[in-house]
């Protein structure tokens, strides 16, 4: 027979306000197997633990019951209070009396009716409990970032500095991401590319890191300390450890008309390419959808200048497969599709640019070498209309754009603004907009700048409509909120200031993950403010745009944030597992698989297995074993097994009924 | 008028309309976007700015409810889904309505004629508005 304790806590007013906590405390004394019961203002503090620790030593208590929060807040204060106390930690339950309780409840009779009949539950199930041990898993020391941006970049950089091996797994061919198309950042305004690609180079020469570009992440299996993931490197056709980057192919090859990805379509590039002067690793790469040679078998130039006898038409794609310890998730974000906001013209006129298409027709690695030009007829603007919030800040019911704030429009459009007005003084530059928001260190004071030093002019209104005109400018219609007119202006550019969204692989690669997100397909923290570099699921992290919009300096602190916890999880040589995992019965078991099926980690598999049939005779059956290294202990087997012969650790079927009786007495 | 009553012509609007001002962050795009903004005394952003404050003899009053298009480029545009040229037409159906049914007279008509006005438009006033 257990003999159990019962501690219900005040939580100051928060319980004791709305429920009447004597009165829990006598009405649970009275429950079988209670041996003890008593109430305090604050539980979880060092006396109200020294409340638990001295009952359990003097009372002899097997089983503890404390009334108080929900268990994530302070389950694991308590039950390392018991365990202290020596008793099982398992054999402590939480009754959440505040959250599903006080916190809910207006009036106190219905409250204190309600917390007993909590703590009549916990009582019920501490009946039932039995001690658990968690087992312990190796640690793989190895980490795999997913996204080869600057988010990325930092990650690798920080754990590879701590000593543990980290692999960047990138799409494109080389690492860099959205930053190395940026031609300044603010407030500072230094060069983009001058402060990363030493970061780049940093990592092409660490021997910690090792960079798996031109690749994808296509399934990962396991769980934290123990992920086992499937990378396709796509065919590059061109051997990696042969070619030098000395860029002869990408000069001789005959297909010059392929949209530079890497200037946004704003000028070509030859089938086979380097992305830009700083990639790393510098590797040439063919494009199989525009290259000759491997669509119709004509041409091979590429491979009669490349000394190195790098070029490989037969190359295929390659699956390998790695173990890591850990995983982060960098994979960033992409401008939302502007031909949904066809009211500003983007798909009619080559004059409508996005904001980053801007940074590349300003930067002089940019299809202009740096002068600004128009890219209709490449005649310098003399007027520039910039548009804010193009699909930020819409209504959730509205057809197009996003809820959320993008965050970094504000500041890159007055960065815009000040280097068009720097550059070219005699151009003049609109910024129509809803809110300026400028919070961060320096921000409205280069706001202010732009307004007060560089004369650019800024409108509070919205842009409704932009019409190509014949002799090749842009109507501009727009309202000016202040003026309380609606304004025209004759503008030789407009700049939309698209919104930013996550790239479309954060969605399946948060479903390989077992990783939730939001409607908005960012990832989700494990706490909005004390967890936010980490996912709910063990082992995940998050780094960068994927967890929601930012700009440079936020994303590269997260990024190292997401380092440190990662190098945190990697020291370990060994992992706790949850002892709270499922278990097979043997002889109730059926051999269906149907629990094989449901299961999201792989932890099920079936063995045949002799047992003793009636007279000495020898049964063979199909039955399902699970590991518990692997059960993370969501009870979907428990749930989908139709004989019943699974069962989940801590919250068996029994317990679980023995509780939902409790209530219903 | 009473403020109750407009209270109550206050309500009639939103529930014609079935529009919520409150969803409105005053960005102008409806008014930004508007082909009859300067024929109009009120504009869009306007309009819904006054239904939300309680501006409403104003805006019963004003010609601009029937220099509105009803071209719903606001409407298509609006990010929010505020839906202003639906609290126009709520504004108008409500001035319509408190005329009655038999506003229009013959001796006033003259004075409202116009060289452009096709002779169907005044056949159908008389249709609609004297029976």
């Amino acid at each position: 027979m257990q003999r159990i304790g019962v501690f219900v806590c005040h939580c100051g007013t928060n319980i004791a306000g709305t429920v009447d906590v004597k009165a829990v405390a006598d009405a649970l004394g009275k429950e079988n197997g209670v041996v003890y019961s008593t109430d305090y203002t604050y539980m979880c503090s060092a006396s109200g633990q020294q409340l638990i620790s001295d009952a359990i030593k003097e009372k002899n208590l097997t089983g503890v019951v404390v009334c108080s929060c929900s268990p994530r807040m302070h389950e694991k204060t308590f039950r390392t209070c018991a365990e202290r106390a020596g008793i099982n930690p398992y054999m402590l339950e939480i009754a959440n009396i505040r959250e599903q309780d006080s916190w809910i409840c207006k009036d106190m009779p219905t409250a204190t009716e309600k917390a007993i009949a909590l703590g009549k539950a916990a009582v019920a199930k501490v009946t039932l409990n039995t001690p658990l041990t968690a087992g312990e898993a190796p640690v793989t020391k190895r980490a795999l970032v997913i996204g080869g941006g600057i988010a990325g970049i930092q990650t690798a950089l920080d754990i590879a500095e701590a000593g543990f091996p980290v692999d960047i797994v990138e799409t494109k061919p080389t690492i860099g991401g959205k930053m190395a198309q940026l031609d300044k950042t603010f407030p500072t305004l230094d060069c983009a590319a001058c402060i990363l690609t030493p970061r780049m180079v940093e990592c092409g020469q660490n021997d910690n890191i090792r960079i798996l570009s031109y690749s994808d992440v296509t399934d990962i299996k396991g769980f934290v300390g123990n992920f086992t993931v499937t990378i396709k490197r796509k065919a590059r056709y061109v051997d990696e450890t042969k070619c030098t980057g000395c860029g002869e192919c990408t000069e001789k090859c005959p297909q010059k008309a392929v949209p530079n990805e890497f200037n946004l379509g704003l000028n070509n590039r030859r089938a086979i390419y380097i992305p830009f002067a700083q990639a790393v690793p510098k590797i040439a790469t063919i494009d199989p959808n525009y290259c000759m040679k491997l669509k119709s078998g004509k041409c091979g130039v590429c491979s009669m200048v490349c000394q190195a006898k790098a070029i490989d038409y037969n190359a295929k794609d390659i699956y390998i497969e790695e173990k890591y310890g850990a995983i982060i998730a960098a994979t960033g974000y992409n401008p939302i599709d502007l031909s949904k906001f066809d009211e500003f013209a983007y798909s009619q006129s080559k004059d409508v640019v996005s904001s980053l298409e801007f940074e590349r027709l300003m930067n002089a690695a940019g299809p202009t070498g740096g002068a600004l030009l128009r890219p209709s007829d490449g005649k310098p603007p003399k007027t520039i209309v910039f548009v804010q919030c193009v699909g930020s800040r819409c209504s959730a019911d509205a057809v197009k754009g996003h809820e959320y704030c993008s965050k970094i429009c504000c500041m890159y459009t007055a960065k815009h603004a000040i280097l068009t007005r720097d550059h070219y003084p005699d151009t003049d530059c609109y910024v129509f907009y809803i809110d300026v928001r400028t919070p961060g260190k320096n921000f409205d004071e280069f706001y202010r700048r732009a307004v007060e030093q560089y004369g650019v002019h800024y409108i509070k209104g919205m842009v409704g409509k932009v019409t190509p005109q014949g002799d090749g400018t842009l109507d501009v219609q727009g309202s000016d909120l202040i003026m309380d007119k609606q304004v025209h202006i004759k503008a030789d550019m407009v700049v939309l200031a698209a919104s930013i969204e996550a790239d479309k692989t954060a969605r399946p690669l948060a479903t390989m993950l077992t990783a939730s997100m939001d409607t908005n397909d960012f990832f989700t923290e494990a706490h909005p403010k004390l967890r936010p570099v980490e996912s709910p699921t063990a082992g995940v992290y998050l780094s960068g745009c994927c967890q929601g919009p930012k700009d440079i300096p936020d994303t590269v602190a997260q990024a190292s944030a997401a380092a440190a916890k990662v190098i945190g999880l990697l020291v370990k040589d060994k992992l706790r597992n949850n002892p709270c995992v499922a278990e097979s019965n043997e002889e109730m078991c059926n051999g269906c698989s149907q629990c094989e099926n449901v299961c999201p980690y792989g932890a099920i598999t079936y063995i045949e297995k002799d047992f003793r049939g009636p007279n000495r005779t020898t049964i063979t059956r199909r039955v399902a074993q699970v590991n518990p290294a692997v059960c993370q202990g969501c009870g979907a087997c428990t749930v989908t097994c139709p004989s019943g012969a699974m069962d989940l650790k801590g919250f068996t079927n029994k317990e679980i009924m023995a509780e939902v009786d409790a209530i219903c007495r | 008028m009473l403020q109750s009553e407009l209270n109550k012509i206050r309500d009639d609007i939103l529930s014609i309309s079935g529009v919520n001002p409150r969803k409105c962050m005053c960005c102008g795009k409806c008014s930004g976007t508007c082909p009859s903004y300067d024929e109009m005394e009120y504009h869009p952003h306007e309009f819904v700015h006054m239904v939300e404050t309680g501006d409403i003899e104003a805006l019963l009053s004003t010609k601009s409810i029937y220099k509105c298009l009803s071209c719903f480029a606001c409407i298509e545009r609006c990010p929010r889904q505020v839906e202003p040229a639906k609290l126009v037409e709520a504004v108008r159906m409500v001035v319509e309505r408190q005329r009655g049914p038999q506003h229009l007279e013959a001796e006033n008509v003259p004075e409202q004629l116009d060289d452009d006005m096709p002779q169907q438009a005044v056949v159908s006033a008389f249709r609609k508005y004297r029976k």
